[in-house]
């Protein structure tokens, strides 16, 4: 053959995998980026939540003093959600986050019991909204859920996974916990 | 092996992921702000609806809609809601302002679904009283049609003139697009030149056989693994707000 196919061929080759390994590279980055958004808009939603959890517990003490232990267990969990939060451990916050979510469960079946409360205006107006984040919350978790598992997928199948583990992209974890969290409430009483 | 084997599990999960939140299929878009799927508005009152709609919606661009579905049939109103939202896409693009009012006349159940640019004029807290106090008495009494006047004008009054921006600023695939355009660009540069580079050479020694031609087609397959961008949802005047799960549901 000639000279300039002999120079030209490796050249575009080697072009054609640099730039076949930049869009792969690429499409794990933003299925990450994109997970990672995802995650910071689940959080946001708990931060709104826990928001809410002060005025519902004073709310609920002014009618229901003597279910001390639940509001104190909100609380808790409230302040523990809040420290997992600052460590930047999603396995860590997603726990926490569950135990929350069925402390507040329980809270929201002990309040059934008093009439008085419930046809407070004000508590009324805080059930919406906590229930307003609860579907939020549930909203965006379905949303980390599956950029997640699209990200997942990426870093495990074939194109990506030549790349993954290289560049150091890891498996990112998965909400697991709702129907728990859903269930715990029933159990308890 | 071991990573095929992953890839199918991987594959599984999403296809039993969609299969377990599709249960109660969602309907298509209509063309109409009014959907009545259980014949209890007559068409006089649809039409009424339409224009009271049709005109809020010319003057505030906010997008409300109304649906009336006969059965939950044992799912999730507010899983329904969302998805419904996230199909219809109801409100403008960028501005998402639109909201759903939507009622399951045997289970009794309503919600207001507010997207993501009316959460701020329209917050939960509004969206349950509206529910509490216009919607669920009157549908109490079996009177249909005034309720959703009378929630619609609620809802209106409380949206009106007002929207507030997206808050996840999610539109990096324009600049994703230009690089890819980039990339092509480059790439067929590259192989033009060396396709020139190489009839020529061939031309000179008269062995041209036409072959090179081939190449054209080896460098698609390269960007398979790569990314798709941006569709954006279509049908209806507008359309393309986003939602997430903002709103109130109630019961009569």
């Amino acid at each position: 053959m000639n000279r300039a196919f002999l120079i030209l061929l490796p050249i575009g080759i080697l072009i054609l995998l640099i730039i076949g390994a930049i869009g792969i590279y690429n499409g794990l980055v933003s299925a990450q980026e994109e997970a990672k958004t995802a995650w910071a808009q689940v959080e946001n939603q708990y931060q709104r939540r826990a928001d809410l959890i002060p005025n519902l517990v004073e709310t609920v003490k002014g009618y229901a003093q003597q279910e001390r232990t639940v509001l104190e267990e909100v609380t808790r969990l409230r302040s523990q959600w809040g420290e997992a939060r600052k460590s930047g451990d999603i396995q860590k916050t997603l726990e926490a986050a569950s135990a929350l979510d069925s402390a507040l469960g329980r809270l929201m079946v002990v309040v059934e019991r008093y009439p008085d409360l419930k046809s407070n205006q004000n508590f009324l107006k805080l059930q919406d909204q906590l229930e307003g984040t609860e579907n939020r919350i549930s909203v965006e978790r379905r949303r980390y859920n599956e950029a997640v598992m699209a990200y997942n997928k990426k870093i495990r199948t074939f194109p990506g996974a030549l790349l993954a583990g290289y560049f150091g992209f890891e498996r990112m974890p998965l909400f697991e916990a709702e129907e728990k969290a859903k269930k715990a409430p029933t159990v308890k009483f | 092996m071991k990573r095929f084997l992953c890839a199918l599990l991987a594959l599984l999960l999403i296809f039993a992921w969609t299969w377990a939140t599709a249960i109660l299929p969602i309907p298509e878009r209509p063309d109409g702000w009014v959907t009545d799927r259980t014949g209890t508005l007559s068409k006089d009152q649809i039409a009424q609806l339409e224009r009271k709609l049709a005109e809020f919606e010319k003057e505030t661009t906010n997008q409300i809609v109304v649906v009336l579905l006969p059965s939950l049939e044992g799912g999730s109103l507010e899983d329904f809601s969302i998805r419904l939202a996230e199909k219809w896409k109801v409100g403008q693009k960028g501005k998402n302002n639109g909201v759903i009012l939507l009622i399951f006349k045997k289970d009794r159940r309503i919600r207001i679904e507010v997207g993501y640019g009316l959460e701020g004029a329209l917050p939960d807290a509004l969206a349950g009283e509206i529910i509490r106090r216009e919607i669920a008495p009157r549908f109490r009494e079996g009177h249909y049609y005034e309720g959703i006047q009378r929630g619609l004008d609620a809802i209106m009054a409380a949206t009106r003139g007002e929207y507030r921006a997206s808050p996840r600023g999610k539109d990096s695939s324009s600049e994703r697009f230009s690089a890819i355009l980039f990339f092509f660009f480059f790439f067929f540069t590259i192989v033009t030149l060396s396709l020139i580079a190489l009839r020529t050479q061939a031309r000179k020694r008269h062995f041209y056989t036409g072959r090179p031609r081939g190449w054209y087609y080896y460098g698609g397959g390269f960007f398979g693994g790569g990314s798709s961008w941006g569709d954006s949802g279509g049908g209806f005047s507008g359309g393309g707000g986003d939602f997430g799960g903002g709103g109130a549901s109630g019961d009569w």
